[in-house]
Protein backbone atom coordinates (compact mmCIF):
# COMPACT_ATOMS: atom_id res chain seq x y z
CA UNK A 1 0.00 0.00 0.00
CA UNK A 2 1.71 2.99 -0.93
CA UNK A 3 0.58 6.32 0.53
CA UNK A 4 1.46 9.71 -1.43
CA UNK A 5 3.51 11.17 1.17
CA UNK A 6 3.22 14.47 -0.67
CA UNK A 7 -0.49 14.89 -0.85
CA UNK A 8 -2.32 17.25 0.83
CA UNK A 9 -4.53 14.49 2.88
CA UNK A 10 -1.20 12.92 4.15
CA UNK A 11 0.13 16.25 5.17
CA UNK A 12 -3.41 17.49 6.71
CA UNK A 13 -3.76 13.96 8.00
CA UNK A 14 -0.53 14.13 9.85
CA UNK A 15 -0.60 17.49 11.22
CA UNK A 16 -3.82 16.84 12.77
CA UNK A 17 -2.28 13.40 14.40
CA UNK A 18 0.49 14.97 15.46
CA UNK A 19 -1.36 17.91 17.32
CA UNK A 20 -4.00 15.54 18.69
CA UNK A 21 -1.18 13.22 20.30
CA UNK A 22 1.10 16.30 21.45
CA UNK A 23 -1.49 18.08 23.15
CA UNK A 24 -3.28 15.18 24.72
CA UNK A 25 0.28 14.16 26.17
CA UNK A 26 0.88 17.61 27.45
CA UNK A 27 -2.70 18.31 28.49
CA UNK A 28 -2.50 14.73 30.91
CA UNK A 29 0.82 15.82 32.28
CA UNK A 30 -0.02 19.72 33.53
CA UNK A 31 -2.98 18.05 34.72
CA UNK A 32 -1.64 15.51 36.40
CA UNK A 33 1.23 17.41 37.71
CA UNK A 34 -0.62 20.31 39.22
CA UNK A 35 -1.55 19.83 42.24
CA UNK A 36 2.15 18.90 42.85
CA UNK A 37 3.31 22.28 41.31
CA UNK A 38 0.47 24.17 43.71
CA UNK A 39 2.05 22.77 46.47
CA UNK A 40 5.71 23.58 45.75
CA UNK A 41 4.24 27.34 45.00
CA UNK A 42 2.67 27.23 48.33
CA UNK A 43 6.00 26.23 50.07
CA UNK A 44 7.85 28.67 47.53
CA UNK A 45 5.65 31.52 48.56
CA UNK A 46 6.62 31.11 52.63
CA UNK A 47 10.05 30.53 51.35
CA UNK A 48 10.29 33.97 49.96
CA UNK A 49 8.41 35.91 53.24
CA UNK A 50 10.95 34.01 55.53
CA UNK A 51 13.88 34.72 53.20
CA UNK A 52 12.87 38.59 53.61
CA UNK A 53 13.23 38.16 57.51
CA UNK A 54 16.69 36.55 57.22
CA UNK A 55 19.49 34.84 55.81
CA UNK A 56 17.62 31.17 55.14
CA UNK A 57 20.43 30.14 53.26
CA UNK A 58 23.29 30.69 56.16
CA UNK A 59 20.56 29.31 58.42
CA UNK A 60 19.91 26.31 55.99
CA UNK A 61 16.33 26.28 55.36
CA UNK A 62 14.79 25.39 52.05
CA UNK A 63 11.96 23.93 50.73
CA UNK A 64 12.23 20.88 53.04
CA UNK A 65 11.71 22.76 56.24
CA UNK A 66 10.52 25.90 55.35
CA UNK A 67 6.77 25.09 56.60
CA UNK A 68 7.92 23.94 60.45
CA UNK A 69 10.01 27.63 60.26
CA UNK A 70 7.42 29.40 59.19
CA UNK A 71 5.19 28.46 61.70
CA UNK A 72 7.78 29.09 64.27
CA UNK A 73 7.35 32.85 63.08
CA UNK A 74 4.43 33.85 61.58
CA UNK A 75 0.23 33.00 62.21
CA UNK A 76 -1.18 33.51 59.73
CA UNK A 77 -4.65 34.37 61.55
CA UNK A 78 -2.24 37.58 62.48
CA UNK A 79 -1.87 38.26 59.07
CA UNK A 80 -3.92 41.88 58.34
CA UNK A 81 -5.68 42.80 54.80
CA UNK A 82 -5.70 46.39 53.92
CA UNK A 83 -7.54 48.40 51.38
CA UNK A 84 -6.30 50.86 48.99
CA UNK A 85 -6.02 53.50 52.10
CA UNK A 86 -4.14 51.57 54.36
CA UNK A 87 -6.98 50.66 56.62
CA UNK A 88 -7.41 47.01 58.16
CA UNK A 89 -10.14 45.30 56.28
CA UNK A 90 -12.54 42.63 57.43
CA UNK A 91 -11.44 40.51 55.05
CA UNK A 92 -10.61 39.47 51.51
CA UNK A 93 -12.35 41.10 49.20
CA UNK A 94 -13.64 39.90 45.59
CA UNK A 95 -14.01 42.27 42.51
CA UNK A 96 -17.25 43.42 43.39
CA UNK A 97 -16.40 44.54 46.97
CA UNK A 98 -18.03 41.90 48.86
CA UNK A 99 -16.26 39.69 51.26
CA UNK A 100 -15.25 36.65 50.72
CA UNK A 101 -13.72 33.45 52.69
CA UNK A 102 -9.98 33.03 52.54
CA UNK A 103 -6.48 34.40 54.51
CA UNK A 104 -4.03 37.02 53.77
CA UNK A 105 -1.75 34.18 52.31
CA UNK A 106 -4.34 33.08 49.52
CA UNK A 107 -3.71 36.98 48.46
CA UNK A 108 -2.40 37.05 44.79
CA UNK A 109 -1.19 40.36 44.90
CA UNK A 110 -0.43 39.89 41.27
CA UNK A 111 -3.62 39.82 40.22
CA UNK A 112 -5.25 42.57 42.40
CA UNK A 113 -3.32 44.83 40.80
CA UNK A 114 -3.69 43.11 36.96
CA UNK A 115 -7.45 42.92 37.30
CA UNK A 116 -9.04 45.33 35.11
CA UNK A 117 -12.54 44.94 36.66
CA UNK A 118 -11.73 45.27 39.97
CA UNK A 119 -11.74 48.80 41.07
CA UNK A 120 -8.94 50.12 43.52
CA UNK A 121 -10.92 50.78 46.64
CA UNK A 122 -11.25 46.77 45.94
CA UNK A 123 -7.57 45.28 46.17
CA UNK A 124 -6.37 43.46 49.19
CA UNK A 125 -3.02 44.58 50.14
CA UNK A 126 -1.62 41.96 52.29
CA UNK A 127 0.80 42.13 56.03
CA UNK A 128 2.36 39.73 57.42
CA UNK A 129 3.51 39.66 61.34
CA UNK A 130 6.30 38.05 62.17
CA UNK A 131 7.54 37.65 65.62
CA UNK A 132 11.36 36.71 65.73
CA UNK A 133 13.19 36.94 69.25
CA UNK A 134 10.42 39.03 71.11
CA UNK A 135 10.26 41.75 67.95
CA UNK A 136 7.85 42.22 66.06
CA UNK A 137 8.60 43.09 61.88
CA UNK A 138 6.08 43.41 59.07
CA UNK A 139 6.81 41.79 56.03
CA UNK A 140 5.13 42.95 52.63
CA UNK A 141 4.53 41.58 49.07
CA UNK A 142 5.57 43.35 46.07
CA UNK A 143 5.19 42.70 42.36
CA UNK A 144 6.10 44.19 39.03
CA UNK A 145 7.57 43.83 36.19
CA UNK A 146 11.17 43.43 34.75
CA UNK A 147 12.92 43.15 31.56
CA UNK A 148 11.49 40.00 30.63
CA UNK A 149 8.57 38.93 32.21
CA UNK A 150 6.99 39.35 36.07
CA UNK A 151 9.58 40.23 39.06
CA UNK A 152 8.18 40.00 42.54
CA UNK A 153 9.56 40.38 46.29
CA UNK A 154 9.09 40.44 50.04
CA UNK A 155 10.42 43.73 51.97
CA UNK A 156 10.45 43.41 55.85
CA UNK A 157 10.17 45.92 57.81
CA UNK A 158 11.94 46.19 61.75
CA UNK A 159 9.81 47.16 64.35
CA UNK A 160 10.03 51.31 64.45
CA UNK A 161 7.76 50.56 61.10
CA UNK A 162 9.87 52.61 59.14
CA UNK A 163 13.53 50.68 58.33
CA UNK A 164 13.79 48.14 55.96
CA UNK A 165 15.08 45.13 57.66
CA UNK A 166 15.60 42.66 54.86
CA UNK A 167 14.11 42.21 51.45
CA UNK A 168 14.08 39.17 48.90
CA UNK A 169 13.10 39.40 45.60
CA UNK A 170 12.30 36.70 42.74
CA UNK A 171 12.04 36.78 38.65
CA UNK A 172 10.08 34.73 36.30
CA UNK A 173 12.64 34.81 33.28
CA UNK A 174 15.28 38.21 33.73
CA UNK A 175 18.69 37.82 32.06
CA UNK A 176 20.82 35.14 33.57
CA UNK A 177 23.99 37.13 35.08
CA UNK A 178 22.48 40.43 34.11
CA UNK A 179 18.76 41.45 35.81
CA UNK A 180 18.31 37.85 37.23
CA UNK A 181 20.89 39.31 39.98
CA UNK A 182 18.68 41.07 42.09
CA UNK A 183 17.68 37.84 43.92
CA UNK A 184 21.16 38.22 45.19
CA UNK A 185 22.64 38.60 48.88
CA UNK A 186 24.47 41.64 47.44
CA UNK A 187 21.51 43.28 45.76
CA UNK A 188 19.26 42.73 48.72
CA UNK A 189 21.75 44.15 51.14
CA UNK A 190 21.91 47.13 49.20
CA UNK A 191 18.17 48.03 50.52
CA UNK A 192 18.64 46.48 54.39
CA UNK A 193 18.81 50.22 56.26
CA UNK A 194 16.66 51.78 53.86
CA UNK A 195 13.48 53.90 55.95
CA UNK A 196 10.21 54.52 53.79
CA UNK A 197 8.82 57.21 55.47
CA UNK A 198 10.38 60.77 57.01
CA UNK A 199 10.01 61.86 60.17
CA UNK A 200 6.22 63.29 59.14
CA UNK A 201 5.19 59.86 57.99
CA UNK A 202 5.76 61.07 54.33
CA UNK A 203 6.48 58.21 52.08
CA UNK A 204 10.19 58.50 50.64
CA UNK A 205 10.35 57.49 46.70
CA UNK A 206 13.13 54.81 45.97
CA UNK A 207 15.67 55.70 43.33
CA UNK A 208 17.95 52.54 42.14
CA UNK A 209 20.94 54.92 41.08
CA UNK A 210 24.13 53.80 38.36
CA UNK A 211 26.70 56.47 40.11
CA UNK A 212 27.59 54.17 43.21
CA UNK A 213 25.98 56.74 45.89
CA UNK A 214 23.30 53.80 47.13
CA UNK A 215 25.30 53.11 50.54
CA UNK A 216 25.58 57.07 50.89
CA UNK A 217 22.62 58.71 50.58
CA UNK A 218 19.09 57.93 52.00
CA UNK A 219 16.44 56.36 49.83
CA UNK A 220 19.23 55.59 47.21
CA UNK A 221 19.76 52.09 46.21
CA UNK A 222 22.46 51.16 43.87
CA UNK A 223 21.57 48.94 40.41
CA UNK A 224 23.09 46.23 39.08
CA UNK A 225 25.38 46.81 36.22
CA UNK A 226 23.99 45.40 32.96
CA UNK A 227 20.40 44.86 34.25
CA UNK A 228 18.89 48.14 34.17
CA UNK A 229 15.84 47.71 33.34
CA UNK A 230 15.10 45.08 35.63
CA UNK A 231 16.81 47.10 38.73
CA UNK A 232 14.60 50.24 37.57
CA UNK A 233 11.41 47.51 37.72
CA UNK A 234 12.40 46.69 41.58
CA UNK A 235 12.10 50.52 41.95
CA UNK A 236 9.14 51.13 40.40
CA UNK A 237 7.48 47.48 42.22
CA UNK A 238 8.79 49.03 45.75
CA UNK A 239 7.24 52.49 45.18
CA UNK A 240 3.90 51.37 44.02
CA UNK A 241 3.21 49.09 46.55
CA UNK A 242 5.21 50.30 49.75
CA UNK A 243 3.19 53.55 49.21
CA UNK A 244 -0.04 52.20 50.92
CA UNK A 245 1.27 50.32 53.80
CA UNK A 246 2.84 53.84 54.89
CA UNK A 247 -0.36 55.32 55.97
CA UNK A 248 -1.19 52.34 57.66
CA UNK A 249 2.22 52.22 59.72
CA UNK A 250 1.33 55.97 60.47
CA UNK A 251 -2.29 55.30 61.82
CA UNK A 252 -0.25 52.98 63.90
CA UNK A 253 2.12 55.24 65.19
CA UNK A 254 -0.79 57.58 66.40
CA UNK A 255 -2.34 54.93 68.80
CA UNK B 1 27.04 15.82 6.01
CA UNK B 2 26.18 14.47 2.21
CA UNK B 3 28.31 10.96 3.03
CA UNK B 4 25.82 10.18 5.75
CA UNK B 5 22.64 10.45 3.47
CA UNK B 6 22.82 7.42 1.28
CA UNK B 7 19.98 5.22 1.61
CA UNK B 8 21.60 2.23 0.46
CA UNK B 9 21.59 -1.05 2.50
CA UNK B 10 25.05 -0.71 4.67
CA UNK B 11 26.74 -4.00 6.47
CA UNK B 12 25.27 -3.54 10.21
CA UNK B 13 28.71 -1.20 11.91
CA UNK B 14 29.23 -1.67 15.74
CA UNK B 15 27.79 0.98 17.83
CA UNK B 16 30.94 2.41 18.65
CA UNK B 17 32.66 2.49 15.05
CA UNK B 18 34.78 5.34 13.41
CA UNK B 19 32.58 7.00 11.81
CA UNK B 20 29.78 7.10 15.14
CA UNK B 21 32.87 7.97 17.19
CA UNK B 22 33.41 11.00 14.98
CA UNK B 23 29.79 12.13 15.12
CA UNK B 24 30.68 13.21 18.16
CA UNK B 25 34.30 14.22 18.38
CA UNK B 26 34.04 16.40 15.86
CA UNK B 27 31.12 19.00 16.72
CA UNK B 28 34.14 19.51 19.48
CA UNK B 29 37.09 20.55 17.30
CA UNK B 30 36.57 20.80 13.52
CA UNK B 31 32.49 21.07 12.73
CA UNK B 32 31.79 23.37 16.18
CA UNK B 33 28.45 24.69 15.95
CA UNK B 34 29.25 27.55 17.55
CA UNK B 35 32.44 28.75 15.90
CA UNK B 36 32.14 26.99 12.04
CA UNK B 37 28.21 26.44 11.89
CA UNK B 38 27.78 29.79 13.50
CA UNK B 39 24.49 28.52 15.34
CA UNK B 40 23.24 29.30 18.74
CA UNK B 41 24.71 32.62 18.51
CA UNK B 42 21.79 34.33 19.97
CA UNK B 43 22.31 31.98 23.05
CA UNK B 44 25.79 32.32 23.34
CA UNK B 45 25.51 36.02 23.60
CA UNK B 46 22.66 36.15 26.36
CA UNK B 47 23.77 33.78 28.97
CA UNK B 48 27.66 33.40 29.03
CA UNK B 49 28.24 36.29 31.76
CA UNK B 50 28.95 33.53 34.86
CA UNK B 51 30.31 30.24 34.02
CA UNK B 52 27.00 28.33 35.93
CA UNK B 53 24.69 29.43 33.73
CA UNK B 54 26.86 28.03 30.92
CA UNK B 55 27.06 24.75 32.10
CA UNK B 56 23.15 24.67 33.09
CA UNK B 57 22.86 25.65 29.78
CA UNK B 58 24.81 23.09 28.10
CA UNK B 59 23.50 19.97 29.75
CA UNK B 60 19.81 21.48 28.80
CA UNK B 61 20.89 21.41 25.03
CA UNK B 62 22.44 18.18 25.70
CA UNK B 63 19.48 16.54 26.70
CA UNK B 64 16.74 18.33 24.45
CA UNK B 65 19.23 17.72 21.58
CA UNK B 66 19.68 14.06 21.97
CA UNK B 67 16.13 13.04 22.68
CA UNK B 68 15.04 15.24 19.87
CA UNK B 69 17.73 14.35 17.53
CA UNK B 70 16.00 10.23 18.65
CA UNK B 71 12.45 11.65 17.85
CA UNK B 72 13.10 13.40 14.88
CA UNK B 73 14.77 10.39 13.37
CA UNK B 74 12.24 7.75 14.51
CA UNK B 75 9.93 9.84 12.80
CA UNK B 76 11.68 10.81 9.52
CA UNK B 77 10.20 8.32 7.13
CA UNK B 78 6.33 9.99 8.53
CA UNK B 79 6.96 12.87 8.36
CA UNK B 80 6.01 15.23 5.25
CA UNK B 81 8.55 17.07 3.63
CA UNK B 82 6.22 19.80 3.41
CA UNK B 83 5.61 21.10 7.23
CA UNK B 84 8.83 19.44 8.55
CA UNK B 85 10.06 22.26 10.24
CA UNK B 86 6.64 22.55 12.00
CA UNK B 87 7.05 19.39 13.08
CA UNK B 88 10.28 19.56 14.42
CA UNK B 89 9.37 22.52 15.85
CA UNK B 90 6.37 21.39 17.87
CA UNK B 91 8.80 18.25 18.95
CA UNK B 92 11.15 20.29 20.54
CA UNK B 93 8.62 22.73 22.19
CA UNK B 94 7.13 19.69 23.74
CA UNK B 95 9.97 18.02 24.59
CA UNK B 96 10.84 21.09 26.40
CA UNK B 97 7.55 21.55 28.17
CA UNK B 98 7.24 17.94 29.70
CA UNK B 99 11.03 18.27 30.45
CA UNK B 100 10.04 21.98 32.26
CA UNK B 101 6.85 20.94 33.78
CA UNK B 102 8.57 17.60 35.42
CA UNK B 103 10.92 19.52 37.10
CA UNK B 104 8.59 22.06 38.42
CA UNK B 105 6.67 19.07 40.25
CA UNK B 106 9.48 16.81 41.05
CA UNK B 107 12.16 19.42 41.54
CA UNK B 108 11.25 23.06 41.67
CA UNK B 109 14.64 24.13 42.74
CA UNK B 110 16.20 23.49 39.76
CA UNK B 111 13.08 24.39 37.21
CA UNK B 112 13.64 27.93 38.40
CA UNK B 113 17.54 27.95 37.92
CA UNK B 114 16.17 26.50 34.05
CA UNK B 115 13.21 29.36 33.91
CA UNK B 116 15.07 31.49 31.37
CA UNK B 117 16.38 28.95 29.72
CA UNK B 118 13.62 27.09 28.75
CA UNK B 119 12.38 29.86 26.02
CA UNK B 120 16.14 29.81 24.58
CA UNK B 121 16.28 26.09 24.04
CA UNK B 122 13.25 26.03 22.20
CA UNK B 123 14.49 28.79 20.08
CA UNK B 124 17.80 27.54 19.96
CA UNK B 125 19.12 27.34 16.25
CA UNK B 126 21.29 24.49 16.86
CA UNK B 127 18.54 22.18 17.61
CA UNK B 128 16.34 22.71 14.57
CA UNK B 129 19.61 23.07 12.29
CA UNK B 130 20.73 19.39 13.46
CA UNK B 131 17.27 18.21 13.13
CA UNK B 132 17.16 19.36 9.84
CA UNK B 133 20.43 18.74 9.00
CA UNK B 134 21.25 15.57 10.41
CA UNK B 135 18.18 13.90 11.79
CA UNK B 136 16.28 14.24 9.20
CA UNK B 137 18.41 12.09 7.28
CA UNK B 138 19.74 9.47 9.34
CA UNK B 139 19.43 6.51 11.57
CA UNK B 140 18.39 6.78 15.28
CA UNK B 141 21.11 5.87 16.69
CA UNK B 142 24.28 7.81 14.75
CA UNK B 143 21.59 11.10 15.63
CA UNK B 144 21.33 10.28 18.73
CA UNK B 145 25.56 10.49 18.55
CA UNK B 146 25.21 13.78 16.88
CA UNK B 147 23.10 15.21 19.39
CA UNK B 148 25.45 14.34 22.27
CA UNK B 149 28.77 15.55 19.97
CA UNK B 150 26.67 18.89 18.87
CA UNK B 151 25.61 19.34 22.58
CA UNK B 152 28.65 18.97 24.12
CA UNK B 153 30.68 21.17 21.42
CA UNK B 154 28.14 23.66 22.47
CA UNK B 155 28.45 23.68 26.54
CA UNK B 156 32.22 23.66 25.42
CA UNK B 157 32.25 27.17 23.90
CA UNK B 158 29.61 28.55 26.37
CA UNK B 159 31.73 27.80 29.26
CA UNK B 160 34.91 29.05 27.63
CA UNK B 161 32.98 32.38 26.12
CA UNK B 162 31.84 32.41 30.27
CA UNK B 163 34.81 31.88 31.35
CA UNK B 164 36.71 34.91 30.33
CA UNK B 165 33.55 37.43 30.88
CA UNK B 166 32.91 35.95 34.31
CA UNK B 167 36.58 36.27 35.47
CA UNK B 168 37.19 39.78 34.05
CA UNK B 169 33.64 41.32 34.16
CA UNK B 170 32.89 40.33 37.62
CA UNK B 171 35.96 39.24 38.93
CA UNK B 172 34.45 35.77 40.14
CA UNK B 173 34.80 32.34 38.55
CA UNK B 174 31.30 29.91 39.02
CA UNK B 175 30.42 32.37 41.82
CA UNK B 176 33.87 32.38 44.00
CA UNK B 177 35.85 35.25 44.34
CA UNK B 178 39.00 34.74 42.27
CA UNK B 179 40.47 38.82 41.97
CA UNK B 180 38.99 39.63 45.41
CA UNK B 181 36.35 41.41 46.73
CA UNK B 182 35.03 45.01 45.37
CA UNK B 183 32.51 45.71 47.51
CA UNK B 184 32.72 49.35 48.67
CA UNK B 185 34.50 49.12 52.08
CA UNK B 186 35.49 45.57 52.26
CA UNK B 187 37.57 45.43 49.52
CA UNK B 188 40.70 42.70 49.46
CA UNK B 189 42.36 41.56 46.90
CA UNK B 190 43.29 42.89 43.74
CA UNK B 191 40.61 45.57 44.08
CA UNK B 192 42.49 47.30 46.63
CA UNK B 193 45.10 47.98 44.41
CA UNK B 194 42.87 50.28 42.15
CA UNK B 195 42.08 47.10 39.77
CA UNK B 196 38.42 47.78 38.09
CA UNK B 197 36.08 45.17 36.89
CA UNK B 198 35.56 45.78 32.91
CA UNK B 199 31.85 46.06 32.44
CA UNK B 200 31.77 46.03 28.55
CA UNK B 201 32.66 42.34 29.75
CA UNK B 202 29.44 42.04 30.88
CA UNK B 203 27.50 43.40 27.97
CA UNK B 204 26.11 40.99 25.12
CA UNK B 205 28.96 42.72 22.52
CA UNK B 206 31.92 41.20 24.48
CA UNK B 207 30.62 37.98 23.70
CA UNK B 208 30.45 38.38 20.02
CA UNK B 209 34.20 39.51 20.30
CA UNK B 210 35.10 36.52 22.63
CA UNK B 211 33.43 34.39 19.86
CA UNK B 212 34.67 36.14 16.81
CA UNK B 213 38.31 36.02 18.63
CA UNK B 214 37.99 32.06 18.74
CA UNK B 215 36.79 31.74 15.13
CA UNK B 216 39.93 33.74 14.70
CA UNK B 217 42.45 31.07 16.50
CA UNK B 218 41.10 27.95 15.10
CA UNK B 219 40.57 29.31 11.63
CA UNK B 220 44.49 30.46 11.57
CA UNK B 221 45.64 27.25 12.75
CA UNK B 222 43.59 25.08 11.00
CA UNK B 223 43.75 26.58 7.34
CA UNK B 224 41.17 23.98 6.29
CA UNK B 225 38.74 25.49 8.12
CA UNK B 226 38.49 28.47 5.85
CA UNK B 227 36.35 29.43 3.03
CA UNK B 228 37.69 30.48 -0.15
CA UNK B 229 35.53 33.36 -1.66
Amino acid sequence: MAINKDGNGYTFGFAIVLVIVVGTILTLLAKGLEPLQDRNEEVKKKLDILSAMMDVEALGIDRSNAEEEFDKYLNIKDALVLDANGNITDGIKDVNGSVIEGTAFNVDIRKEIKNKNREEKNRNYPLFIAKKDGKISYIIPIVGKGLWGPIWGNICIDDDMNTIKGASFGHKGETPGLGAEINKRFFINRWIGEKISDTNGVFLKFEVVKDGSGPFKESKVDGITGGTITSKGVEEMANRCLRVYVSYFNSMKKN
Amino acid sequence: MAELTGKTKEPKEPLFSKKNRKLVTEPLTDNNPVTIQVLGICSALAITVQVEQGVVMGLSVIFVLVLGNLIVSLLRKMIPSRIRIIVQLVVVASLVIVVNETLKAYMPDVSEKLSVFVGLIITNCIIMGRFEAFAMANKPWPSVMDGIGNGLGYAGLLIIVAFFRELFGSGTLYGYEIFGSAIPGEEWGLYTMGYTNNNLMILPPMALIIVGIIIWVQRSRNKALVEDH
